[in-house]
This record gives C-alpha cells, structure tokens and sequence, in this order.
C-alpha cells in the first residue's frame, strides 16, 4: 500500500535526507518536556517530540502485594490509543500497538530497577504502593513510543505521595515525599528503512518501518530493555548499530528531563 | 441554612476562570482546549469520514457521533479504570444531543462526523466543558454550523442559587444541591442540554435558567474570541 512512499523514503535516505529536513538520526524540534500540569494526579507530564504530544499521569494507591514478592510495591503501566489523538485509532479495548507501548515503557521501568520497589512497601505481605501509570497520547504525529517514555520518567520525577493514615490514602493532601528513584531509563527507537537507520520517525516515515529497536539504557550507558518490532530481520551489524544510536541518543535526550 | 460566601470568593452568578483555544491538535480536522477552574476538556474532530460499522449508515444524511472519555487520572480520587462506563456512555449520548441541533449535516450520506471528549482533569462541570470544546472543534473543522453551542451548570446550595458549581458545592454538606447541567444555542437562545440532579421549585428552576443563558453568553463571547484568534486576519 505505501510501496511509492517507500521508495521514495529510501531515495531521499540515500542522498542523506529525509522528508521534513533533518538529518537521519535528529528529533524533531522542539523537544518540549513539562510536568506538573494535572492536580487530579500524584505526578504528570506532557512531552512534545515535534508535533507528536503526550500526556502521562501517575496515580498511586494502596493495595496487596504480589504473593512472590510481599516486600515490593508495584507498578502498572498503561496506554491508550485515544483516538482524538490520531485519524486511524478506534474505540474499543487496547489493541497490540497499545499493549507493547505499555509494556516497552513499563520494562524499562522494572527492569532497570528504576525505582526502589522496597521502599513502597508499607507493611510486608499486606499493604504496598501501587503505582498506575497512564499514557495518553493527545497527537499523535510519529514515535509515540520515546516521547510516552519521556513522558513516564518526567512523571515518575513528579510525583509526590499523597497523605496516607494506615488505612485511607487522602488525595487531597499530597505531601513532599518523592518516589524512590535510582535511574532514568531512558528509551530511543530506532528505525530501520532499506539499509539506512534513523530516529524519531514522523507519520510517514512509520508507514514505511522494515524493522525497529527500542533501546532502553540509563545514565552510564548500560542497557535495560530491548524490543525489536517490524516485519524485517536484522543482522548483528545492524543491531550494533542500532544500540550505539540508541545510547547516544538516549544522552541527549536524557538531558530535558 | 444558608450558604453565604462561595468557597473560592466568587460571585453567585460568575463562572470559574476561563481558558478556551482552538487548533491544539494538529492531526484532527477540528479541535479545541476548553478549561474551566480545574476542569480541563480536549475535543478532537474527525470527519466527516466513511462511517464502520455499516448499518450504522444513513443514505440521507451524516450521522454524529460523540465519545467522552476521562483520562484514568482526571479524578481526585482513585484512578478512573479505562474503557468507558455507564455514566460516560449516557454523557457521551447527551452531548451528541446537544450538539446535533447546529450542524447540518445533508450534504454527507452515509458518512460520520466523530467527535472525541477527552478530560486530563476533572472537578465538576466536565460534561459541560467538553460540550463546549467539542462545539469550537466542530467550528474548526469548518463544518456548516447554524450557531455554536455552549454549556455550564447552574444549580442550588442550601438556600442560593448558582452558576457553575465545583467539586465542594457539588458535595455540599449540610443541606439540598441541585445541579443542572445546561446547553444553550446562543444566537437562538434554545436549550440542547437539560439535566437535572436534586431538588428545586419550578419558579427556582426558571431563574436558573436564565442565570446560565447569561453565563452562556459570556462564554459564547470566549469561544469566539478563541475561533478567531486562530483565524485571525492577515496583511497582505
């Protein structure tokens, strides 16, 4: 269906180019990263990547802990594809594209350890944190997916513990306590289209994706999650590649947090 | 009992700050920002556009078709669960209602104009405001419209009777509330939207109204100072 644009894509990609200017592995401008905007939450943000535009907010609430580990609280990501955000969305219960945006982001989180998850521990085995955390796309012009997880930590950074008495959580008094965070994962798609990589694709640039690698790593370069995507496979070089990108890139992102 | 002073100091006639823009979501047809206190209301239009289901299709004209939907942490309280429910189901088939009567939509059988109402923020009035977003959204989108429409609550605490009751009015402690929620066509001055929640006296009800036809008009003034600032004239 996008056959022409494709070629046309690879063509201008040859020559070094790509449809709206930029070079191959350049964000959009501005990268605009904000929080704080939503009262109803514990903890928000809006990022912009271009005119891609994300809200994320961050409830918390007191619950179970999971039987395998009743020292830890937990988290939930979610994302909805909210279908003012894009003309192709529609109602309905998650879709795939909208359960691996929530998944990706919600790896990067736990698996980076990110946040001290025995210190949302309340009372062993009874009473933990839980910490929900929402993506909610409002236009979505392109890579969802690193501006959802900008988003995620800015939130994350946000985020104050409402006042909780041993039994009820009071959400009207928040108090100054920040969440126990360790790292900032941060995660950078990269797009594989013919043989050339580039970054931070906008909605055309999506249609034509052979293949894609989400990189998550934190400050020092280590990686913590990893998720390829597209229909086509990739070499070792081109993964090689792709994760070097991935981390270079995640530094100077990592900067507008 | 009385209710002598609104909590945040206003008048008993005056509407919670204000803050309306248009064009904020640049993949929708239409679209607009509608903040009323700390109620915050997105609307997105698209369309009108080929209409799935199939039988939903209307061969003489386009259908309308409006989904609110609040944001898992709009709410004050505990997160709201995704995926609609009962109540955002019946918001979402009353503000179709209240919309419908300005547009005309002939010109486009068997297509649909979709309208999404999405809130980040809530306390009080979110029906109201995402009507009135919507209402800028369908006027972006430059569909034919026969008048904008515009929406607030009115309604009673203890012994006053109010505009745009927030989220500690609403929840009054001691003694009755009433809350309506209304839709006016300003320029026409006829009401899409009547709901009411509680209890008041016919001769109340009929001074309410006309309290919100004056705050609509107010707020008729904002939405079309924010259509134009969007479309604002140009040297050439």
């Amino acid at each position: 269906m996008y056959r022409e644009l494709r070629i046309h894509i690879i063509s201008l990609l040859n020559a070094g180019l790509r449809l709206d200017g930029r070079k191959l592995t350049e964000y959009r401008n501005p990268i605009e990263v904000k929080h704080g905007m939503i009262k109803t939450a514990e903890g928000s943000a809006r990022v912009k990547i271009g005119e891609t535009e994300v809200l994320v907010g961050i409830k918390m609430e007191v619950g179970e802990p999971y039987p395998d580990t009743p020292d830890e609280g937990t988290i939930i990501v979610g994302a909805e594809l909210l279908p003012l955000s894009n003309p192709d969305f529609e109602l309905g219960p998650p879709g795939i594209q909208a359960v691996e945006l929530a998944r990706v982001v919600d790896r990067g989180i736990r698996e980076s350890k990110a946040i001290d998850f025995k210190k949302l521990c309340i009372k062993p085995g009874e009473k933990v944190w839980q910490l929900l955390i929402d993506m909610c796309p409002l236009n979505d012009a392109g890579n969802l997916l690193d501006a959802s997880s900008l988003a995620a930590l800015e939130a994350l950074k946000d985020a104050k513990f409402p006042s909780f008495d041993g039994e009820n959580v009071d959400y009207k008094q928040k108090t100054d306590k920040a969440l126990p965070l360790e790292k900032l994962p941060i995660a950078v798609t990269v797009i594989k289209i013919g043989d050339k990589f580039i970054v931070d694709p906008d909605t055309e640039e999506e249609k034509a994706v052979d293949a894609r690698l989400t990189v998550s790593s934190i400050e020092n370069g280590t990686l913590c999650a990893l998720q390829k995507g597209g229909d086509f496979p990739l070499t070792l070089s081109d993964i090689d590649k792709m994760i070097d990108i991935g981390i270079e890139k995640g530094k100077e992102l990592r900067k507008y947090l | 009992m009385t209710y002598k002073q609104r909590i945040d100091g206003r008048g008993f006639d005056e509407t919670r700050p204000i803050e309306a823009k248009v064009g904020v979501i640049q993949r929708a047809d239409g679209s607009a920002m509608f903040k009323i206190g700390n109620t915050w209301a997105y609307a997105a239009v698209y369309g009108p556009r080929n209409l799935h289901p199939k039988f939903l299709q209307d061969p003489q004209k386009g259908i309308l078709r409006c989904n609110y939907n609040m944001m898992p942490f709009s709410s004050s309280g505990e997160r709201v669960r995704p995926g609609g429910s009962r109540r955002s189901k019946e918001i979402s088939f009353v503000t179709e209602k209240a919309l419908l009567p300005v547009l005309n939509l002939d010109e486009y059988p068997n297509s649909v104009v979709d309208v999404f109402i999405e809130l980040p923020q809530t306390e009080a009035g979110s029906r109201c405001a995402g009507i009135c977003a919507a209402s800028m959204a369908l006027a972006d989108a430059g569909l034919e419209m026969k008048d904008l429409v515009c929406a607030v609550s009115v309604g009673k605490v203890a012994d006053k009777l109010l505009v745009d009751l927030d989220y500690s009015e609403e929840s009054y402690p001691d003694g009755h509330v009433a809350d309506i929620p209304i839709a006016v066509m300003p320029n026409s001055e006829k009401i899409t939207l009547l709901q009411m929640d509680g209890e008041v006296k016919k001769e109340e009800l009929m001074k309410l109204l006309e309290m919100g036809k004056k705050a609509c008009m107010d707020i008729y003034e904002i939405q079309k100072k924010a259509l134009k600032e969007k479309y604002h004239e140009v040297d050439v």
